[in-house]
């Protein structure tokens, strides 16, 4: 097995884990009805998509391993997603921007892997831009809704952006197992950056929106270094594995 | 004229012959379908928040997306209760206005709590059991759009009940623990289960006049007395007791004999004393209050937008 591939695929997954998890913590609580819906479809698809690429890698490592054993019976340091999803819906605002900057990161990477030579993961990429699509325009429709609606919800969607922006630049830094597929695969998440602050600059533009000036960025998640948020979220998820291991449900 | 139009109406109601928004309706006819078919929709939503409370804590992967896409389920139910509400004349705000303030009601199940792993089953197998009894018969209600909206809500809800079923099946072959979870859960929920289908015939004044209207089709005690019979063996099959000394099958009846209801607890759940009746409504005063800043910014972004539009085709 290449473990820099299998870590690359985890890295993938845990974003998406993570940020569903934080998504799906709407279900009930959404600003309207149909909000509501539109969130739990998404936090649906990314959870949907955590388990494809965790399904990749248990096969990829084989002896037995499942779907399950990655999310359920890590640890915090062996979780390798971005510290951008691990961020708590303190409000709408905060969840869209959060989609919003990842939407755009991930749609790019995915449209790499998409042409990428690991048949696998191109595959799985082709379904999942589909979804993605969709995710993008979600959250970059709502952007321009809060940023230009009222006085509360721009000052809202600008802290937002704000707080959230320094998270950002870590998706673009390459770990080793990045590294790792760019030589092997072509696959260049640092090669993403341009595109990416293209893309989202255009959108915030928009929405009368800014970036702050900032060039200051947090890391660590893809090497295990978290927030402190995701002790609190891998609590919750991991409750009933921990308290009753080694059972089937 | 008035007596007329009500003889027309009830000949229409007779010949099975669907009522639609646009025909003439007596104004009690649709007072009744309000109230019916928005505490229905309430049911939907508030029912989101007892099972929507395990979606994070899911045990693995596969339950995680049935239980997000199930509370989905119940919100798109909500939708088209709504919706189907909306026809008659009353907006979907004053409805919600109605639940927060305590004017309508939602069914009282959503007042008990979900606290382990095996409600998710339990709600799925008795609580969307129960509702499926309900509202299958409600597929041919005389009310079109109500009729309409229960087809595809019954197709859902007998899904969730499968899979709750299911969920519980897994349990029950699992080890003494996870039985004793099964086995405790049950206890909890099978009374309330039963009262779902509401106080008994004798104290259920509206039946006769809903039923000669097709809004009903069963009495209260028909269906229950349906669902009792339906649980029992599936309650054989997944190995648990249900919690009533009293439960037997009568060869005479050709059904089961089963214990009195605690209608003390009924009528004080129904009057806000159950366990969560205060948090479900806070819980959805709170949604509604934070997503205020929310729908304001979506509306005031679209005038901008129509504004904009105009602007450019003058
Ligand atoms: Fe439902
Ligand atoms: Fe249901």
């Amino acid at each position: 097995m290449d473990k820099q591939v299998h870590k690359f695929i985890l890295q993938l997954a845990d974003n998406e884990l993570i940020l569903g998890h934080r998504i799906s913590e709407w279900c009930g609580h959404g600003p309207a009805l149909e909000q509501d819906i539109a969130l739990t479809n998404i936090a649906l698809d990314h959870v949907g998509q955590a388990r494809l690429f965790y399904q990749l890698a248990a096969e990829m490592e084989g002896n037995g391993k499942t779907e399950d054993d990655y999310p359920y019976k890590r640890l915090e340091t062996s979780f390798y997603n971005v510290q951008l999803v691990e961020h708590e819906n303190i409000d709408f605002g905060y969840t869209i921007v959060r989609s919003f900057f990842y939407d755009h990161f991930y749609y790019f990477l995915l449209d790499q892997l998409t042409k990428s030579k690991h048949t696998a993961l191109a595959n799985i990429a082709k379904s999942a831009i589909k979804e993605v699509k969709y995710h993008l325009r979600y959250s970059s429709e709502w952007m321009r809704r809060l940023g230009d609606g009222t006085e509360e919800s721009h000052r809202r969607v600008q802290q937002a952006v704000h707080d959230l922006y320094p998270y950002t630049g870590e998706m673009f830094l390459p770990s080793t197992a990045d590294e790792h597929m760019k030589e092997a695969y072509g696959i260049d998440c640092a090669s993403i950056k341009e595109q990416w602050l293209t893309a989202v600059k255009e959108i915030l533009h928009e929405a009368t929106l800014e970036l702050p000036d900032g060039s200051w960025f947090h890391k660590g998640g893809k090497e295990g270094v978290h927030t402190e948020k995701l002790g609190y979220i891998l609590t919750e998820l991991q409750y009933i594995q921990r308290a009753y291991p080694n059972m089937q449900w | 004229m008035e007596a007329s139009m009500e003889q027309k109406f009830q000949e229409k109601i007779d010949n099975d012959i669907r009522i639609e928004p646009k025909d003439w309706m007596p104004e009690k006819y649709r007072k009744t379908l309000i109230r019916q078919i928005s505490q229905h929709a309430h049911s939907e939503i508030v029912g989101m928040l007892p099972e929507g409370n395990w979606i994070t804590r899911a045990p693995n992967l596969r339950r995680k997306v049935a239980l997000l896409a199930k509370v989905q389920d119940e919100a798109g139910h909500g939708l088209y209760l709504y919706s189907a509400c909306e026809t008659l004349g009353i907006e979907r705000t004053e409805l919600i206005d109605q639940l927060h303030t305590g004017k309508a009601k939602y069914s009282s199940i959503f007042n008990y709590p979900t606290l382990t792993w095996a409600d998710m089953g339990t709600i799925g197998w008795l609580v969307d059991g129960a509702a499926i009894m309900n509202q299958v018969p409600l597929c041919r209600c005389s009310y079109g759009p109500y009729a309409r909206a229960m087809v595809r809500v019954c197709k859902e809800e007998s899904f969730h009940q499968r899979q709750g079923y299911e969920l519980l099946l897994t349990l029950s072959k699992g080890t003494p623990e996870q039985k004793e979870m099964l086995q405790e859960s049950v206890n909890r929920w099978w009374w309330p289960a039963l009262m779902m289908f509401g106080p008994n015939d004798a104290d259920s004044p509206h039946t006769a006049q809903s039923m000669a209207w097709k809004i009903k089709r069963f009495t209260n005690d028909e269906l229950r007395q349906r669902f009792v019979d339906m649980c029992v063996e599936q309650a054989e099959i997944l190995g648990v007791s249900l919690p009533d000394p009293d439960l037997k099958w009568n060869e005479e009846r050709g059904h089961y004999d089963f214990g009195e209801i605690n209608w003390d607890e009924f009528w004080n759940v129904v009057r806000g004393n159950g366990p969560c009746n205060k948090d479900r409504i806070n819980t959805r005063v709170k949604a509604h209050e934070n997503g205020q800043w929310v729908r304001d910014a979506a509306s005031a972004y679209a005038k901008k937008q129509s504004e904009k539009k105009s602007v450019s085709v003058a």
